[in-house]
């Protein structure tokens, strides 16, 4: 069945520079296997669609059944150079949970 | 086993938290970071503006605050308030708090040595775009090295009772009085790793007790209490991160997962002055209420380099916003947007950026917010950001108008014209280690 990331996950994002970072951590670590599967570069790329300008790069930090993203040129110049309200991205992460992904609970 | 807790996660970070750090429970050391990447610059101007200014002025004040503390427990400070003017800063300490023995760290400031380096061959070029530092040289504010946990401790080793420092990493602020204590080397790279990571931890101050935090965050008790956060730190490495008992917040694996997440880049290589660390090395577990204990964690040898925080002015901008009222509240913001473009337009003003937001929309999530296709009321923002003061001025005389000659129902004006900023921009580069040379002083009336 199709779910919300956030069923499944929390999140954290921040800034550096014009790139953002999202921190996707597992509920239960049975779910990790599920993010990995789930929450691609280029899933998390279409989803935030204009609003990244760059590559997504993903890192797996199995001990805390987390994921890293970095989305580059994300954050409309970054730091005091960017026009945008969320200059530092720390709403991305929240953005992130209404991803639909595919589980089999 | 030392705590050290961590009582400022920014310049502006709540007032109370490192009083009550020092008055709710037993600590050792209290740290607090005060510099983000752009607070330098804002520092640099008020010293040319006035040779006695360049520090974080919280500080002296918040030391007079818990210096009675510090006196009779032994306290320990140990800050980054410096800013670009260290000797200032702890000279005004000690004037507001007579008797304390104050060590500053020098040496991070490389401003005067710039084209020094530059004719050395040194291009600094910035981490993200590549360009060279040659480029902007003009425009340049400030520039600092980022320094580590060492000149800290040597700081520390004096006796003194504060330590200020100008541009120290903020995970030195926590790694330093471990070194100092333990007696931990340079070449001990997985204790030096362990002290990085519970910097990283409690570096911004309440975001790993339940701050900005997703996990359950509608049960998070007692948040207008919320207790900054607590390392307890063995001398093999390991720590527990903890709070005061009777204070409000939360800690658990999962609240302290999202700080380790927080504004992280490749985990397995968090590059310090003092190392590099593996975050996919850390063990954590859950060892009792607001107790998470960690462990496990690996790292490598420092960089040869060191990064160097560098500012400068990059052109003006400004930013209006109007309100707009149902009905048609989204289609009347976006004519107000259509319009100011081609008055713009019609005036010949150029800009590098105009962009439009629309609060109740889209602001925050652009292109991912869910759909709000008839919304009682809109917000909308429009910024712009040009090289010319002038065309950016002029911007800002293109809004009120539309309240009487625009779309119907426009509101929430009563702020007026908004203001112009000048742009201070931020530059990341790399140096050799060996080109910066720390020093500390005991600096006394």
């Amino acid at each position: 069945m199709t779910v919300p990331l956030s069923r499944i996950a929390h999140t954290r994002s921040g800034d550096k520079g014009d790139t953002c970072n999202i921190g996707v951590i597992a509920w239960e670590e049975r779910y990790y296997p599920i993010l990995l599967r789930e929450v691609t570069p280029e899933r998390v790329k279409a989803h935030f669609g204009a609003l990244v300008e760059g590559p997504v790069e993903r890192y797996e930090l199995p001990n805390l059944g987390a994921l890293n993203f970095l989305l580059h040129r994300a954050l409309g110049g970054g730091g005091t150079v960017s026009l945008r309200t969320d200059a530092q991205g720390k709403t991305f992460g929240a953005a992130l949970l209404s991803l639909q992904i595919e589980v089999s609970i | 086993m030392i705590r050290i807790a961590n009582g400022q996660g920014f310049w502006g970070d709540w007032l109370e938290a490192p009083v009550r750090l020092v008055e709710r429970g037993p600590i050792d050391y209290l740290a607090l970071d005060y510099l983000a990447e752009i607070t330098m610059s804002i520092l640099q101007k008020q010293r040319q503006a006035d040779p006695r200014l360049g520090y974080a002025r919280d500080f002296p004040p918040l030391v007079a605050r818990i210096a009675p503390h510090i006196r009779e427990r032994g306290v320990k400070v140990i800050a980054n308030a410096g800013g670009v003017n260290p000797i200032a800063c702890a000279q005004e300490v000690i004037r507001l708090a007579p008797g304390l023995k104050v060590a500053v760290v020098l040496g991070d400031d490389v401003f005067p040595r710039l084209d020094e380096f530059l004719a050395k061959g040194y291009e600094m070029r910035d981490m993200d775009t590549n360009e060279p530092l040659s480029q902007i040289r003009q425009q340049i504010l400030s520039a600092n090295a980022y320094i580590g946990a060492f000149p800290l401790a040597e700081a520390l080793a004096t006796g003194a009772d504060v330590v200020v420092a100008g541009r120290s990493t903020d995970t030195a602020l926590t790694l330093a009085p471990m070194v100092h204590r333990f007696g931990w080397k340079p070449d001990e790279y997985d204790k030096l790793a362990a002290g990085t990571i519970a910097g990283h931890i409690i570096e911004c101050g309440a975001q790993c007790t339940g701050g900005n935090c997703q996990v359950d965050w509608q049960t998070i008790p007692g948040m207008a209490d919320i207790g900054y956060p607590i390392v307890e730190a063995e001398p093999d490495g390991s720590f527990v991160v903890t709070k005061h008992h009777q204070t409000g917040g939360r800690i658990n694996t999962h609240v302290v997962k999202e700080q380790l997440l927080y504004e992280l880049g490749d985990p397995k290589n968090y590059i310090t002055p003092d190392c590099t660390a593996d975050f996919t090395t850390i063990r954590l577990e859950d060892a009792g209420p607001d107790r998470v204990r960690v462990s496990g964690i690996r790292g490598g040898p420092r960089p040869p380099s060191l990064k160097l925080s560098i500012s400068y002015t990059a052109g003006w901008k400004a930013t209006g916003m109007l309100v707009y009222s149902w009905p048609q509240a989204l289609a009347k913001a976006r004519a107000a947007d259509r319009i100011v473009r081609e008055r713009l337009q019609q005036l010949g003003l150029s800009f590098e950026e105009i962009y439009t937001e629309y609060f109740g929309v889209n602001a925050c999530l652009g292109s991912a917010a869910p759909p709000n296709p008839d919304p009682p009321e809109v917000q909308v923002r429009i910024a712009v950001r040009g090289p010319e003061r002038k065309a950016v001025d002029r911007f800002t005389r293109e809004l009120i108008p539309l309240v009487l000659n625009g779309p119907p129902g426009a509101t929430g004006f009563g702020e007026g014209r908004p203001p112009v900023r000048e742009i201070v921009a931020y530059w990341s580069a790399l140096l050799p280690r060996e080109e910066i040379a720390t020093e500390v002083h005991l600096v006394t009336q």
